[in-house]
Formats: structure tokens, sequence, C-alpha cells
């Protein structure tokens, strides 16, 4: 695989970036600086930064009810990010969204969303646009194996490879479907098997693996570029945390023991050993990438409770947009 | 009789009427496009869109699929990033299989993203019973997108309506849901060749009137001014007035009309209760309660499925002689 060093650097970068994102914002919540509810990304890391490595500001994505770690890796701005999650007028979403609706337009981030299966349809609506307009942006669409259950993904699926749209669907497969493992949840093992009903490649890889993640991706994304049409990619990953909040052990729908074994295979572990072989990191040099980002965490969190809650006003604004505030 | 924005020139049908809308806007703009089911190559089952893929090709009039939620959010995604996507869904009931794109996701869009994004979606789609098409393929639904935020609901009562309030809709930069009327699709109405748009939220006094107030959405507008033609024997001088936008609603005129005439009665096809009626009746006591001679009227469907027999479904749609009646009745001389 042809890949430079500051990519492997860079993928690092944006895996621990997002490890880190999260766990603090877990711990807010459990100390009750964070209302609502938050769907942690951990575990989860090699699938955003190895799929995200291969895109610009330009190409956009839909994410899901666990979409922190999608906008990290797209470049999201901490600051606007934690904003949000303490209900703050200088969020992303000014404090409306919160968690499961966090969205950077001007990134392409077309929103965390709060219905599962709600972003294969938004999706291929992007990707359409893309191609109507004739340029070279690519769609990716995430999603989960709960989400290949719904109706919605069915359609877009049959929609995107019907009108070759330049979209990847990226099927985050972590095992569970909320608190319903696949086994309970559907009869096939590999989402990528529905590919083929779509008459679309269905490829499956390593999800803890970002360097295979990040081939793979790229494979399909330049297949979407030059017009070739929609791919499944499917990434064997896993939550470690539970499906809302940080708990991840001693659940009544899954073994600690299961939990154990994949954490054996955490995707960043996994990746800084990768890079030690190859020299290009050391554990001193990985103890200063995590302190560098855990300052601009820190800074991060300050920003957010300094900062005001939405003003009484706001309440009633942004419904709907006034004729001649917008394009 | 009635009131113009634009000057009248010829006599056109309300499916014409809505397809030289598209025509003209399509034309006007090249981030335009139509997609929907069958609306192509077949120019949509009722018409609407006859003679624009041949116009402007397969890639703006896009014939999809049968999946509501997907053309739906496909509209959605393409509207987040530039584009201005008139979704055609076929009949009203249909909208059934796509509400979380409609009313989780299109209306919703804007306010989770703080204001950021930019939705100029119009979904038009045919409402409305009388032809023998039975529970799923005759609703008028309009009442549940009046009640979301972030949703604009226009209901066209006849060619005019259907070209203005289309052109719009089209033009405004938020969701906007069109509600036609299948039965009015034959209807002939003087209406401009140049594009012209009818303002939302403005209503229309069709007919001025000095001691009756009417309100009629969509199809019951022309049943309502042969009702006035009717009550006329009875003294009556009844006031018509056609909100044409239901969401955001003209309140103003429809109390204003009401504190002049202190009798009123809102008249749809949609089932009576919990429809649009009901908002308008709460809306006229809070605001006109001290001119009022009477209880706010309301005539609509009765609470049952569309039924498909003919005798079974012209018992259930309102017409002229039900609104006749109703008002006879709230003024005890039924």
């Amino acid at each position: 695989m042809d890949i430079s060093n500051d990519t492997l650097l860079d993928l690092h970068h944006r895996m621990v970036r997002i490890r880190l994102f999260e766990e603090e914002a877990g711990k807010l919540q459990e100390s009750g600086k964070v209302p609502g509810a938050l769907h942690l990304y951990v575990g989860e890391e090699a699938v955003a930064a190895g799929v995200m490595s291969h895109l610009s500001a330009e190409d956009q994505i839909t994410s899901t009810h666990r979409g922190h770690g999608h906008l990290v890796a797209k470049g999201g701005d901490l600051r606007k990010m934690y904003a949000e999650l303490y209900g703050r007028s200088t969020g992303y979403c000014k404090g409306k969204g919160g968690s499961m609706h966090i969205s950077d337009l001007d990134l392409g981030m077309l929103g965390a969303n709060g219905i599962v299966g709600a972003g294969p349809p938004i999706a291929i609506g992007a990707a359409f646009s893309n191609k109507y307009r004739g340029t070279d942006r690519v769609t990716i669409c995430f999603f989960g194996d709960g989400a290949s259950n719904e109706g919605t993904f069915h359609e877009a699926a049959n929609m995107a490879a019907l009108f070759k749209l330049p979209v990847v669907f990226v099927c985050e497969n972590n095992g569970f479907g909320e608190f319903t493992s696949q086994a309970r949840h559907q009869a096939i093992k590999d989402v990528a098997d529905r590919a083929a009903g779509y008459g679309m490649p269905g490829i499956i890889t390593d999800g803890m693996d970002v360097l295979a993640v990040y081939e793979a991706a790229g494979e399909a994304i330049a297949r979407a570029r030059r017009g070739a049409g929609p791919s499944l990619l499917e990434c064997k990953t896993y939550r470690f945390f539970d499906h809302v909040g940080v708990r991840g052990m001693g659940v009544v729908y899954r073994e600690d023991a299961e939990v154990l074994e994949w954490r054996k295979r955490d995707p960043i572990t996994l990746f800084e050993s990768r890079l030690e072989e190859m020299g290009l990191l050391t554990t001193e040099a990985a103890a200063q990438v995590r302190e560098r980002i855990l300052f601009e965490i820190r800074e991060a969190i300050a920003f957010a409770e300094a900062s005001p809650f939405p003003a009484e006003g706001a309440l009633m604004e942004d419904i709907y947009t006034v004729r001649g505030a917008a394009r | 009789m009635t009131t113009t924005e634009a000057p009248a020139t010829r006599k056109l049908a309300y499916v014409s009427a809505i397809n030289e809308a598209l025509a003209q806007l399509m034309r006007s703009d090249p981030n335009i496009f139509i997609a929907g089911e069958d609306v192509g190559l077949y120019g949509s089952v009722f018409g609407v869109t006859r003679g624009l893929m041949k116009e402007f090709g397969e890639n703006r009039v896009v014939d999809t699929p049968i999946a509501e939620s997907g053309i739906m959010g496909l509209g959605l995604g393409a509207a987040a990033t530039g584009l201005r996507p008139v979704i055609d869904i076929m009949f009203m009931d249909f909208i059934g299989v796509c509400m979380d794109e409609v009313v989780n996701q299109i209306a919703k869009m804007k306010y989770m993203f703080g204001g950021k994004a930019t939705l100029p979606i119009t979904i038009h789609t045919m409402a409305g019973g009388g032809m023998a098409m039975a529970a799923q393929h005759s609703q008028s639904l309009e009442a549940w997108f009046c009640h979301v935020p972030g949703l604009k609901v226009v209901m066209p009562s006849g060619p005019y309506e259907a070209k203005g309030l289309m052109i719009a809709a089209v033009r405004d930069d938020n969701p906007v849901i069109v509600v036609n009327t299948k039965t009015l699709l034959g209807m002939q109405a003087e209406v401009p060749e140049d594009m012209y748009e009818i303002p939302l939220g403005k209503a229309h006094v069709v007919r001025p009137g000095s001691n009756f107030t009417i309100i009629a959405t969509g199809r019951m507008v022309g049943e309502s001014l042969k009702a006035a033609e009717e009550l006329a024997a009875d003294g009556l001088d009844v006031e018509v007035i056609d909100p044409r936008t239901l969401q955001p609603f003209d309140t103003e005129t429809c109390v204003a009309s009401v504190r002049k005439t202190h009798r009123a009665l809102i008249a749809h096809e949609a089932v009576r209760f919990g429809g649009i009626g009901a908002e308008i009746a709460a809306q006229i006591q809070e605001e006109a309660f001290d001119f009022l001679d009477m209880p706010v009227g309301r005539v609509g469907a009765p609470f049952a499925p569309v039924p498909f027999s003919p005798v079974l479904e012209k018992q259930y749609i309102p017409d002229a002689a039900r609104v006749v009646a109703e008002v006879r009745r709230l003024l005890g001389r039924a």
C-alpha cells in the first residue's frame, strides 16, 4: 500500500483525538456536567479515521447517533463540539441539537442523527447533488448493523446503485443494535452480503485495523469518484462502551469475556505497535501526542464551560429561513 | 369574483397551471429538479409533469423507484447541499411511508443545526377523495403537517392558486408542502402566462360579505362559494376566505372578517376531528370572542376512513349542501 509517513501519523492522531474526546465527554456526563444521552465511539476509531483520511471538506458524510467520532475525524472544532454537548450558544448547533445532532455543514458533515437508518436517504441526496453538478465529490454514509435492517437502507442502496451515485455505504458493524446482538437481530453475519442484492460491490474489512480500513475505503472512494458507482464497505468493529454512556461490562446483553477479547485488539494499541515496528513512533512520542491532544481538549472544555447558555429569544429562532437571508 | 395579483390573460386547467409553473421554474433556475414515481417518461399519473422530461432531460426530471423514504431523503440531501428539489409524492396518503424524512429530518434539520442548514425543498402531492379510490388514495392529511414546526403547507383552491403558490413554494428557502386536489385537476380559470407568486401566509378574501364568514380550504373554497349563493336567499351576505397557506396561517385576515360578520364556519374536506378547522376555530375564539354571535362552526368529513363505494363516498365527502345545512343548523333555521 502506498501511504506516506505523514498519513500514517495523521491516522494515529485522528484516532487518539477521537478516543480522548470521547473519554472526556463520558467523564463530563458521569459528573453531570453534560446533559442528555451520549453514544460514545470508543473502540470504533479506526473506521472514522481510515475513511475520513481520504476526504476533503468538500466531500460529505452522513453520520449516526454515535456521531462524535465522525466529526472529530473530519476535522471538527473541539471547542464547538464540547460547547454543543454542554448546550451552550457557542456550540456547533447553538445548543439546539446536542450530541445526537452535532453537525458542521462547512466540513460536509450532514449531521449526527437521532433516528437509526435516517442517514442513507440523505446521503444519496448529497451524492445526487454532487453528480448533478458534475463534481468529483463523494458522500460517505456511515451506518450500523442495526440500521442495515431499516427499510431506508434498502431504498437508498437500491437508488444509489440504479443511479450510479458517488456514495460509499460504510457499515460500522459493532455487533449490536442498541442492546441486541447481531445474532439476535439479523440472520446473516456479513452485512456486506446484502450488496449483491443491489448490484454493488460488498467488501468486508477489519474495522480494528486502521490500515485495512484506509486501504478498502480508498478503493471504494476512488471508484465512486470516477463515476463507477457505490460500494458497501463493512467494517467489523466493536463498541467498547455501552449503547449509551461509558459502562461497557457487567451488562445483561453481552459477556465481559467478549469485551475483553475485543479490547485486546484495541485499534489504537494495535496501530501504535505497528508504527513502533516501522520506527515511526516511540512510547514517548505517543505520550506526547496524547498530551498535546489533552491540552486541546482541556482548553475546549474550558471554552465550553465559560460559554453562555442560549439567550431566551433563541428558542424561537432558526425554525425557518427568512427570505433574503440565505442563498 | 376573484381579485388577482397579476393580470389574467387566458383560461387554464388546474393540472396545466401546475405543469406550467414547474416548467417556468425549471427554465428559470438550473438548480431545480423534480424527482418522484413516474414523473419523467410517464409525465406523472396526474399529468402534472407531462412534457418536462422531454424539455429538461432525465437528470432534472428523475423517475425514481417506488421508494418514498429514499425519494424524500434524496430531496433533503440535495437541498442541504445546494439544489432546489421538487419531490413528488403521487398520493398524499403515501407520505405515511416517509414520515420520518418529512417530520424528523426535513422539518427539523435547520433548527437542530442551529440555523445553519437551508432547505429549499418543495413536496408536491395530491389529496382528496371523490374518485372511488378508497381509504389509501383519498385522504386530506394537511393538518398533520401544520402541526410540525419547520414545515410550511399550502393548499391551492383553483388554477390561479395552483400556479402562484407552486412558484412561491419552490422559490421559498424552506420546506413547503403543496397539497393539490385531484378532483380540481380539470377545473378551468384565468391564469396569467407570466410567472407570479402568491405570497405564502396570506389569506385571500374570495367573496366579500357582511354578516357571515366561511373559511374554506382547497376544494371546499368552490363549494363554499356555491353555498354562499344559496344562503343569499336566507338573507345572509357570506364572506368566503381562502387561507391559501395553512402554515403559516393568516389569523389576522380571518379574525378581521369575524369581527365584522360576528359569525364563522370553517369548511375542509379532511376529517373534522383534529382538522385544521379546529385550530382556526380556537384562534377565532381567542382573538374575537366578544364579537361572536354564535359558536364557530365546522364542516369536515366524518371520523371514518374514506369509503370506496361511490354511494358511501358521497355521504362522506363534504360539499356545498353540507355547508348550507350546517350554517342553517347553527343559525337555528334548519
